[in-house]
């Protein structure tokens, strides 16, 4: 079976040749502070007392891309991130650096424990939209639209602040109800082929179905991320839509309670397992 | 699993009728009626129009209707690429299983094995979510059904 053979062509050597010269032209070196393969140290990090990452069922090819900093596509995002750190926006006339000042300090690390139960909210609340809260009530500005360029960037850049950190959200106390009702979504069936990300994530990780090795689904630290399919930065909400459409379910909506919650119980599910942001997928 | 036939599709569908596995009652989700036998079989065709095994081959492979490849090996289908790894390897299904077990598989595989991956493809009730345009609709018509499973009666491993 020529499996290999394909996946060298979607997902290998051309696209991370396209994507490298687009970063290049876009003189995204020059602006660059770390060196290219930052992730070297996190190697060898991918499975945690047996749990394993997304990286471990992808291909060579696409691994060879995430490990290249120059190659991975999702590092423009990261730079575009970085730069709105910086901008002034909105009625208060501040910047997420006016209040939050160097976000290499100031941001380690907060990416994994993402979401986190918020009293004032009385629920769940995930790092896309604990960065619109800022924007809303500390900036006077608009939230950006979920999956909009800005909101991928500034959770992008976050994340990429806690690479190679330990997933570690916390499910218990107030977050305990709401993580009993994600771990609920993960089993349910659904969809007009009835099933649950259990019966592919759980019962048959490891197995090819159809082109696709499937992965144990964790992710957890993975997203956003690029997916060579998308050819662009996506967030972990809408891998669950694809993951709901393909088998003919209805969706929920990005930023909806049902996702958060299930991001909760997906992220439970990557504790210990290394920051990837962004990492690169098929 | 040892309720009688007839409960067990009443049961599934939700409704109390044992009426409702009678050969030409009309079901209530407007699917065809059948009676499951042993909890392993559905002994009878759900058309009388006999299945076409040429058009069986296409759905097998089909994305949008089959997609049986997605986690079947069938090595008699070696003209399409990528043969899924998930279920048993169908290459000699019929000299391992009569048509009548096979339309099972089908129709509801959970009556089988309540756990199991596998979709029923002639279905409508008890599912959850199902996205509007495929609401009410079974993945497999009757007919088609009956293709598939006679081109699966056609594959033997040669000896
Ligand atoms: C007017 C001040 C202000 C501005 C401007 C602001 N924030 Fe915040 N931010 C806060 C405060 C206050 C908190 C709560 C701090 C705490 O809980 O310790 C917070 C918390 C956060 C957190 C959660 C940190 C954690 O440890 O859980 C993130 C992420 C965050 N802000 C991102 C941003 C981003 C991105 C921007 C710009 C788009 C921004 N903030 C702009 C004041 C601000
Ligand atoms: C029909 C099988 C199937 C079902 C059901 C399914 N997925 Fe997936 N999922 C896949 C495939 C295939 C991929 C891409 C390869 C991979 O990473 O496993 C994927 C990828 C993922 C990833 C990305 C993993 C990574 O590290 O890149 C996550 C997270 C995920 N799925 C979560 C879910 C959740 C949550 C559900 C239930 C709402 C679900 N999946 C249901 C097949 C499935
Ligand atoms: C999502 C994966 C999946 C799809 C799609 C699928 N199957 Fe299956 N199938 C399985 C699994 C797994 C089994 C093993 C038994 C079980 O789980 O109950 C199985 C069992 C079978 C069996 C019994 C085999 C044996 O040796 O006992 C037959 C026959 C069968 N499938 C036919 C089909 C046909 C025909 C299609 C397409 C119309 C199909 N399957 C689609 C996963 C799948």
């Amino acid at each position: 079976m020529s499996r290999k053979g394909k996946n060298m062509t979607t997902g290998g050597g051309k696209l991370a040749a396209v994507a490298a010269g687009f970063l290049l032209a876009a003189g995204f070196v020059a602006g660059l502070s770390t060196p290219a393969s930052a992730c070297e140290e996190c190697k060898g990090k991918y499975e945690v007392e047996g749990r394993k990452s997304g990286y471990l069922f992808s291909n060579p090819e696409t691994r060879a891309i995430q490990d290249d900093d120059f190659a991975n596509g999702g590092m423009l995002w990261v730079e575009k991130g970085a730069e709105l750190w910086n901008k002034v926006d909105g009625k208060a006339g501040k910047s997420c650096a006016s209040c939050h000042g160097d976000a290499e300090e100031s941001m380690k690390g907060v990416y994994t424990v993402y979401p986190k139960y918020v009293q004032e909210l009385g629920k769940l609340e995930n790092l896309e939209q604990r960065i619109n809260r800022c924007r809303e009530a500390n900036m006077g500005a608009k939230a950006w639209k979920w999956e909009s360029d800005d909101l991928l960037a500034m959770t992008t850049y976050i994340g990429y602040l806690s690479r190679g950190m330990p997933m570690n959200v916390k499910i218990d106390g107030p977050a305990a109800p709401f993580f009993e009702k994600g771990k609920e979504e993960y089993f349910k069936r659904r969809g007009q082929l009835d099933m649950a990300c259990k019966h592919c994530h759980y019962d048959h990780a490891g197995q090819y179905i159809r082109a696709d090795l499937i992965s144990e689904g964790r992710g957890g630290g993975a997203f956003p991320a690029y997916r060579l399919k998308w050819q662009k930065i996506g967030s972990l909400h809408r891998r669950f839509k694809g993951c709901n459409k393909q088998i003919r379910a209805q969706p929920y909506k990005a930023g909806s309670d049902e996702y958060v919650n299930l991001e909760l119980f997906v992220k439970w599910r990557s504790r210990g397992l290394p920051v990837e942001v962004p990492a690169v997928r098929r | 699993m040892k309720k009688n036939a007839l409960a067990c599709i009443a049961g599934l569908a939700g409704v109390a009728l044992a009426a409702v596995a009678q050969a030409g009652t009309v079901r209530d989700d407007g699917l065809k009626p059948y009676e499951v036998v042993g909890d392993i079989a559905i002994p009878k065709p759900l058309t009388d129009k006999p299945g076409d095994p040429a058009n069986g081959r296409k759905l097998v492979a089909n994305r949008k209707k089959g997609n049986c490849l997605a986690c079947h090996k069938i090595e008699q289908m070696k003209d399409f690429l990528f043969h899924g790894e998930i279920g048993p390897e169908l290459t000699d299904i019929a000299s391992n299983m009569p048509a009548s077990e096979m339309r099972l598989r089908l129709v509801n595989p959970k009556i089988v094995n309540p756990d199991t991956i596998m979709p029923a493809f002639y279905r409508v009730d008890g599912l959850y979510r199902v996205m509007k345009k495929f609401q009410g609709k079974p993945i497999l018509t009757a007919q088609e059904i009956e293709d598939v499973i006679a081109f699966l009666v056609t594959l033997k491993a040669p000896k």
